[in-house]
């Protein structure tokens, strides 16, 4: 009798693989057609016009002070403090402004430079922020020191960029923290809106903090409309490609959402995204490597298995 | 009572009291098992070595879970993903062999209705079979709602509310089931017992049952022939290893059941370590919210088709159908009229027909039963669900126009 097993074997992989395709790949393509057809610019960011300009960074350093920036912003790496804490901010603004140290490394040029002059069109909130009905975004619009315009902004740009740290050495903790790290909190690594909580050598001191988180918290909800989702997961409910869509231009994949597009640059939302890994797929270097080690295992399992079968089974044809 | 002498060694001791020796032979050495069969007889083996698997990787889990509506969710992903040694490994091996465990049992399950192995005497050993299938069933869903994330809050949500039974409005049961008005803590708690504790001493009863089924029929074979065994057997002790239609279990079939199993491992954690997202949907990353609904709740893969059958139909009729769908795979062996033990091909093209469209349309309502119910999905869902059920009312029928071959 011919041997039938390859065939055999060859109808059960077929169906497997049609069921498997047909509950996997397909369906998600059905359930999540939105997204997976929305198509990256590469955070080229090509609805922004690039800048014309080529900034000077002394002007730009006097600009920044003359403009008021540092009136709600603090600018640590010019030694400039915040001038209120973050509570305060919150209740202020809605959200604590970042610090613009290293704006200029972790967001993309004609982003901060379009951002500079309309806040609200930069980061598409225009729905929620629109000028003519009263509604004025938090950060004022930047007219003009009464020069060029446009030489102005990108003399601001060319400010922040030079007191940044080089892009290659922005982290995936900073990355995170300066662009989401204000309105979302990532529990696992024990982070905060109000930033990493402290480990208090007192009960009271870390309650303490954690009615400054609440009270910071209530005014984000009152800003976004509810508390962001804290993120410690993310990367394993949402996935990376929904992530870095979502970061690029959240109206594309949450359409009418509070989010605002933060402007990150291609090599900085990838930073981000690798902090969410760091959170919620911790072990993912130490499962490549075992997988290895066990497929090795395995594998050798296998073929003494198969020389087993083949040596009791010599007797029995 | 029995005379017992001095032992001359410990297996004699052993012997004396446990007839290790007769019992190695009833389980092992001479239990006959037919040489015309192929690698899908060594499917039990590989739900056996799954099944290890699971109660394994489980024991670890249980060490660090914590069955509390507050705790669950930040046990399961903070202290067994992040912080215990292999966590994440037997976590992974768990959830990704539940759901392996099915693809066996449903290779198993048609292996079984294609070379006709429910019948003539192994009526017993199929019941017993779909028994293990409710069982397996019970365990994978209650194993779902451990983690309380969104999709173990909803289809717990979901699924509990099945019992109210449409129009008859059991709200009362539904609540008895869960313990209180929604899935909550009273709820969590007991299907924590269920999973840990009393589905796996069923299922395990049930093992020995399907076991103990098929040691008097014996394994069916490629063909649906009859053997001696007491006369191959015999063939077999007096030396004619090779002439004899019969083998035995140990070490004979059991190495080529451990070949199998070889190739089935490098499969299966090959999904362990790269491809584990189909057993562990994303959905379920997100911690359970009761104000908040998932834009779709679906099963795990393995309930698809079933859930496809309650969902065309409105909820009355699809309830019926539902049950209907769930017990009718174990009447087979009294549906199937036919004299004919032999495989589904060779059957004629009545049943050949009714085999391979029923084959292919459980996959066409699991595809449907993951989709939303909208357009063409629904009516293909639709007519995949009356297909089903026409299938079965004809069974008797076509089978009982079956000629003798």
């Amino acid at each position: 009798m011919k041997n039938k097993e390859p065939l055999i074997l060859a109808v059960v992989i077929f169906f497997s693989l049609v069921t498997y395709y047909l509950v996997e790949p397909f369906a998600h393509h059905v359930l999540h057609k939105k997204v997976v057809e929305v198509q990256s610019e590469g955070f080229a960011y090509n609805d922004l016009s690039a800048l014309t300009k080529t900034g000077d960074a002394t002007r730009g350093e006097e600009l920044v002070m003359n403009a008021g920036c540092a009136g709600c912003h603090s600018i640590d790496a010019a030694g400039m403090p915040a001038p209120m804490d973050p509570v305060m901010a919150a209740a202020s603004y809605g959200v604590n402004p970042p610090d613009l140290s290293n704006a200029g490394a972790i967001y993309d040029a004609k982003f901060l430079a379009d951002l500079i002059k309309n806040p609200a069109h930069a980061l598409k909130v225009e729905h929620k922020f629109d000028e003519a009905k009263g509604q004025m975004h938090p950060m004022v619009a930047f007219y003009g020191m009464g020069g060029d315009i446009d030489q102005e902004v990108a003399d601001m740009v060319a400010y922040m960029q030079s007191i940044a740290v080089k892009p290659e050495d922005v982290t995936p903790a900073m990355a995170f923290e300066n662009a989401c790290g204000r309105c979302h909190a990532v529990g696992y690594e024990n982070w905060t809106q109000m930033g990493t909580k402290p480990s208090f050598k007192h009960k009271k001191d870390s309650l303490a903090f954690d009615i400054k988180l609440i009270e910071y918290q209530d005014s984000l909800k009152a800003y976004m409309g509810k508390l962001p989702p804290d993120l410690s997961m993310y990367i394993r409910s949402r996935g990376d490609d929904f992530l870095s869509k979502l970061i690029e231009n959240p109206q594309n994949i949450l359409e009418g959402t509070a989010m605002p597009r933060v402007g990150v640059t291609a090599d900085a939302a990838e930073k981000i995204i690798e902090h969410m890994k760091d959170a919620g797929d911790t072990k993912r270097h130490e499962r490549e490597a075992i997988g290895m080690n066990v497929m090795i295992y395995i594998v050798i399992f296998a073929i003494f298995a198969l020389l087993w079968k083949k040596q009791v089974w010599r007797d029995l044809h | 009572m029995a005379h017992f002498t001095k032992a001359t060694s410990v297996k004699d001791w052993m012997n004396q009291r446990l007839a290790v020796e007769k019992l190695e032979k009833v389980m092992m050495s001479e239990y006959w098992i037919p040489k015309n069969i192929n690698f899908l007889w060594a499917m039990g083996m590989v739900l056996v070595i799954t099944f290890a698997l699971l109660v394994v990787s489980g024991i670890f889990l249980l060490m660090y879970y914590v069955p509390t509506v507050d705790e669950a969710f930040y046990s399961v992903n903070y202290t067994i993903m992040r912080e215990v040694d292999f966590g994440w490994l037997w976590r992974h091996v768990h959830g990704v062999a539940a759901s392996v465990v099915f693809l066996i049992i449903y290779i198993h399950m048609f292996t079984g209705i294609y070379y006709g192995s429910y019948k003539k005497g192994r009526e017993l050993i199929w019941i017993s079979g779909m028994l293990l299938f409710v069982a397996f069933s019970a365990e994978a869903f209650s194993g779902y709602m451990l983690p309380w994330g969104q999709m173990s809050y909803w289809a717990g949500m979901v699924i509990t509310n099945l019992f109210a039974g449409g129009s008859l409005h059991a709200d009362g049961l539904v609540e008895w089931i869960r313990g209180d008005y929604v899935p909550a803590q009273a709820f969590l708690g007991r299907f924590f017992m269920l999973h840990v504790l009393l589905i796996p001493l069923a299922i395990m009863a049930l093992i020995g049952l399907h076991f103990g089924a098929l040691r008097i029929p014996h394994v069916n074979n490629q063909d649906g022939e009859e053997i001696d065994f007491d006369a191959e057997s015999k063939k077999y002790l007096d030396g004619d290893k090779a002439g004899s239609k019969v083998m035995r279990f140990a070490n004979d079939f059991m190495s080529k059941d451990m070949m199998v199993v070889g190739f089935f491992l490098i499969f299966f954690f090959y999904l362990v370590f790269w491809n584990y997202g189909f057993a562990m949907d994303p959905v379920n990353f997100d911690p359970a919210d009761g104000l908040k609904t998932p834009a779709h709740i679906y099963p795990e893969w393995y309930f698809l088709w079933s859930y496809e059958i309650l969902r065309p139909f409105n909820i009355d009729l699809g309830l019926i159908l539902f049950a209907f769908a769930q017990v009718i795979f174990v009447l087979l062996p009294f549906l199937d009229r036919s004299p004919n033990t032999c495989p589904a091909n060779r059957r004629g093209w009545m049943f050949a027909t009714w085999f391979w469209v029923m084959l292919a349309n459980l996959i066409v309502l699991t595809a449907m039963g993951k989709l939303p119910p909208e357009g063409i999905y629904s009516q293909i869902g639709f007519v995949s669900a009356v297909l089903f059920v026409v299938q079965w009312l004809a069974l008797p029928v076509i089978t009982s126009m079956e000629k003798k071959v």
